[in-house]
């Protein structure tokens, strides 16, 4: 007889998938986060991938895994330390261990667990034999052989059946947690509809998991967790280089300009380039260029000539295409450069979170050379800021780096979708007036015309050579340089006027004010919150444009005795802060290639605070 | 006066108000001059149509003199920067000047894959085997053994043929010129200029401060039949004062025959044609540069058809907008998994 199960309601939880690379959990995670999104859940994610495409399968090196926080209450991480792990083999078991939270649920298909498993794992026990999973709830489940014996009668080969196990754990996942079958089941029948026999594989696997849960006595409780109170409206799940890729095909049609890509594929940035080369409807070229220089390259000649033009890339790519974005900067010519910023220097992390381009994106070229810099805060922020680049762009004539991170490229959110109409214009105004034309004129905001080849009577030149203010014929002139250098300077500060405000979440003054810019923002949002609801006094600002900050930035940092500054990185916006301001700062840097954790931020303000504090 | 076909263009309406600073006696005046003289020939051009993009270089400094739309770009990038304006723009008419070094040593790779991809891009290349700008430092079509700044015991690399390598990497029209044959260079840029497709022109270019002289021999009126090979379609493969020189094949291997000796006939002689879609001809053509005993041919090596990138994306966009109807972002926005939060 099958036992009534307990339900129990939770706020939140953290789970975590992993296996072998080929294991396909990263299509697992998404589709339990794609179930969870539409029951109205808010979620945050967290793929976490090796380089290397297929490993060397059951090693440590080959686990990939994909983190999932989701919640009735407001999600802003994908989660510190996972509650659950779903481990597809002793490798995954190795790998994540220590990152789970202490009682933590895992479970772990036991057919994976041979000799051969456990050594390549490096195990010389069965972990789940011994006392290694001592403290947590371990789920013994038979994954592999109980996906084979579900599909018994399905005429696929055993490779392609064992492809289905995964299938089997979101189906027990999705009973663990009370999510409905029915999205996934949609999914499938799309995705193979040219293949009857793997639809019907993976749906009886996916069913036989969700079955398995029901009637096996191993699982006495499941889990529910409430939907989220989310502002009315229509809802998708969005990855941060999804949103980016939007935000472009967006600024491409707000502003009426063709919009033009040239790029490389580099991790973890290339997803962008994918996404914008199916929008052919809307007239995007995207080019697929021989290298990160030429990528930035044709570009600036499809500025010129007229385009919305962009070039996406990591630190890498950003590194080789520093010497035309200077030429980008003293033409004057609109361009963006989308930088997802991964673990460094060199090849680094290239999979891995990081936000070490900062300096590099402000400074790294030669010469004076002052460009915009903004950076996203969530993923679906990604696309705000991919419209706002855009804007700043075409208005100043001028290269703006824009900096999201792996983590936003690759996390997704549930994103409520904002109607065309909502969004801002991008107004561009090509000049063809010939009477009194120079190509370095400047209007009020010190841009120079933009002029599209083809205009009549309007033919110029201009390049790399300095050039003279206003006539722009090449000038060797020592005062009309450092008129120039001053003026490109001038330009890009007065940009603070044409921003929003730095805002301050929590009282506007007090003890601690803690900063941070980009993809962090989940984590200290939390962080900050939580100690918060222990009753410490403590808030939050955070940039998303680097370059020129806000106007009121010296005036709020000032309102507060301490400022607190984590980052993924050594220092790097402390260290413009301290310059900037001439403020004290103190600093919280972990670099792990990874969000930073929320109680390590957590800790750290409490440390900060020395105790005191307490409303 | 402007170029809306109103009037007739000259010469002179393709010259700017900048100053030439190119050293007096270059080869670089030359080019200018034939350019801004052929530009006015050719059918329906206007000048608010035409863009020259440009790298680094002595050459480099071409779109300042013409009174055109132009950048004067980075080291090497030149080809990269014009794909774009190509790409964005298949109306305009997009025209590189580049050197040795800036296009066969930093931009080496911008070049080859500009042809591969058969970019509708007119590249002149002005070959003076030297780095000029930085005062006499070898490039890679300097010949071996050439003693310059930083090869005082002379150069030990084995220089690019930039017409072999334009044709290994499928320029759809290939061919050389000299600075100082004004009549045959017009006639390859006014060619180059009908060319749809990426047209690479190798112009001899003579740099009077450091490598003077280097193609002396293609150039004075006492050596030049001898070593000059003059390319026509359909026209036999023949040169020398008195036109009794010819080029055959035997086997594989070119080989010179004189018309008067041994019962030879210029029946004998290959017949050039520019149109082969083979390149074992052109390649054969171009590597007799290599062999000193051999003539150096000028004109057209190769113009073969094929659709460019610049059209085939425009195409590709046109085909998608016809099956999908023009793009709604509204739809795209609400697209895929949606769901509604009440």
């Amino acid at each position: 007889m099958i036992k009534e199960k307990e339900i129990r309601n939770i706020i939140e939880v953290t789970v975590r998938f992993a296996g072998d690379s080929g294991d396909g959990m990263q299509l697992t995670g998404s589709q339990f986060s794609d179930t969870t999104a539409v029951l109205g859940n808010d979620l945050s994610t967290l793929p976490d991938y090796p380089a290397e495409i297929r490993a060397p399968s059951g090693t440590v090196y080959g686990v990939s895994g994909f983190q999932l926080h989701f919640g009735s209450k407001d999600v802003h991480t994908p989660g510190d330390r996972p509650d659950v792990l779903v481990a597809m083999n002793p490798a995954a078991i190795k790998k994540n261990l220590a990152e789970l939270k202490p009682g933590a649920i895992i479970i772990a298909d036991t057919d994976s667990f041979d000799t051969k498993n456990l050594r390549l794992a490096k195990y010389e026990n069965n972990p789940l034999e011994d006392k290694t999973l001592e403290g947590f709830q371990v789920f013994p489940v038979p994954i592999s052989s109980l996906t084979f014996k579900a599909l018994e009668n399905n005429p696929l080969g055993q490779k392609e059946k064992s492809r289905c196990k995964n299938f089997f754990a979101l189906g027990l996942m999705y009973w663990l947690y009370n999510r409905p079958l029915d999205q996934t089941l949609n999914w499938i029948r799309m995705k193979f509809k040219k293949d009857p026999d793997v639809i019907d594989a993976n749906e009886k696997a996916l069913q036989a998991g969700y079955n398995y849960g029901e009637i096996t006595e191993l699982f006495t409780t499941r889990y529910n967790v409430e939907p989220a109170k989310l502002p009315s409206g229509t809802y998708r799940s969005i990855s941060g280089n999804e949103a980016t890729a939007l935000g472009f095909l967006a600024a491409s049609v707000k502003s009426g300009l063709p919009l033009f890509l040239g790029s490389y594929p580099i991790t973890p940035a290339t997803e962008i380039l994918q996404y914008l080369s199916y929008y052919k409807e809307f007239g995007v070229k995207t080019l697929q260029a021989e290298d990160e220089i030429a990528g930035v390259s044709s570009a600036i000649g499809a500025a010129f000539a007229g385009s919305l033009a962009i070039t996406t890339t990591s630190g890498p790519g950003l590194a080789l295409k520093t010497e035309a974005i200077g030429l980008a900067l003293i033409t004057e010519l609109p361009l963006v450069i989308i930088d997802v910023q991964r673990g460094g220097p060199s090849t680094g992390l290239p999979t891995k979170t990081e936000q070490s381009d900062l300096l590099q994106a402000l400074y790294g070229r030669h010469g004076e050379s002052p460009l915009a810099v903004l950076a996203a805060s969530t993923p679906s922020d990604c696309f705000y800021m991919a419209i706002e680049a855009s804007r700043i762009a075409v208005k100043y004539m001028t290269p703006v780096i824009l900096l999201t991170d792996g983590y936003l490229a690759n996390g997704s959110e549930p994103w409520q979708i904002p109607h065309v109409n909502e969004l801002p214009e991008i107004p561009v105004k090509f000049r063809i007036e010939k009477e009194g034309f120079a190509p370095y004129l400047r209007d009020s905001n010190l841009s120079r015309p933009w002029v599209k080849p083809g205009t009549p009577g309007l033919e110029h030149r201009i390049g790399g050579l300095e050039k003279a203010n206003i006539s722009g014929t090449v000038s060797y002139d020592p005062d009309n340089h450092d008129l120039m250098v001053k003026l490109r300077e001038k330009k890009i500060k007065n940009i603070a006027n044409d921003i929003p405000d730095l805002e301050v979440d929590g009282e506007e003054e007090g003890e601690l004010l803690v900063v941070g810019w980009g993809g962090t923002y989940g984590s200290i949002k939390e962080a900050v919150g939580n100690v918060r609801n222990l009753g410490y006094k403590v808030s939050q600002a955070h940039f998303k444009y680097l370059n020129p900050f806000p106007k009121n930035t010296e005036q709020v940092l000032n309102r507060f005795k301490k400022i607190l500054i984590p980052e993924i990185n050594l220092g790097q916006l402390a260290k413009i802060i301290r310059n900037e301001f001439l403020l004290p700062v103190i600093q919280f840097n972990v670099v792990r290639g990874l969000p930073l954790r929320t109680s390590d931020i957590e800790a750290k303000i409490i440390e900060t605070l020395g105790g005191n504090n307490v409303r | 006066m402007s170029g809306n076909g109103q009037a007739k263009l000259t010469a002179k309406d393709f010259a700017t108000d900048q100053d030439v600073r190119w050293c007096p006696g270059c080869g670089d005046y030359s080019i200018l001059a034939q350019v801004q003289r052929s530009f006015p020939e050719i059918l329906g051009i206007k000048k608010e149509n035409i863009v020259w993009i440009s790298g680094i270089g002595c050459s480099s400094r071409f779109p300042y003199y013409m009174d055109t739309y132009g950048i004067h770009g980075i080291h090497g990038r030149a080809p990269a920067i014009a794909t774009g304006v190509k790409v964005s723009r298949p109306d305009l008419s997009v025209w590189v000047a580049t050197g040795d070094g800036d296009l066969l040593s930093i931009g080496g790779n911008h070049f080859i894959h500009t042809c591969r991809k058969n970019v509708d891009l007119k590249i002149l290349l002005f070959n003076n085997r030297i780095y000029g700008l930085t005062k006499g430092q070898y490039s890679p079509t300097s010949e071996q053994g050439k003693v310059t700044k930083t090869t005082p015991y002379g150069s030990v690399d084995y220089p690019f043929n930039p017409i072999a390598l334009a044709l290994g990497s499928d320029a759809t029209f290939v061919a050389r010129t000299l600075d100082r044959d004004p009549k045959h260079l017009q006639a390859m840029i006014k060619r180059a200029a009908e060319h749809k497709g990426t047209a690479f022109i190798e112009i001899f270019q003579n740099c009077v401060i450091y490598n003077d002289g280097a193609f002396d021999k293609f150039t004075d009126k006492t050596t030049k039949d001898d070593n000059l090979l003059v390319l026509e379609h359909g026209k036999p493969l023949i040169f020398g004062k008195n036109k009794d020189k010819g080029i055959k094949l035997d086997g594989t291997k070119p080989v010179i025959v004189n018309l008067n000796e041994n019962g030879n006939s210029i029946n004998d002689v290959l017949v050039h044609n520019e149109f082969d879609q083979s390149l074992i001809l052109s390649i054969m053509l171009s590597r007799l540069t290599d062999d000193p005993n051999m003539p150096t041919p000028i004109g057209v090596f190769r113009q073969v058809f094929k659709p460019t990138y610049d059209e085939s994306i425009e195409n590709q966009i046109n085909l998608v907008k016809a099956k999908k109807g023009v793009g709604d972002l509204e739809k795209v926005l609400f697209s895929g998994n949606t769901w509604e939060v009440n």
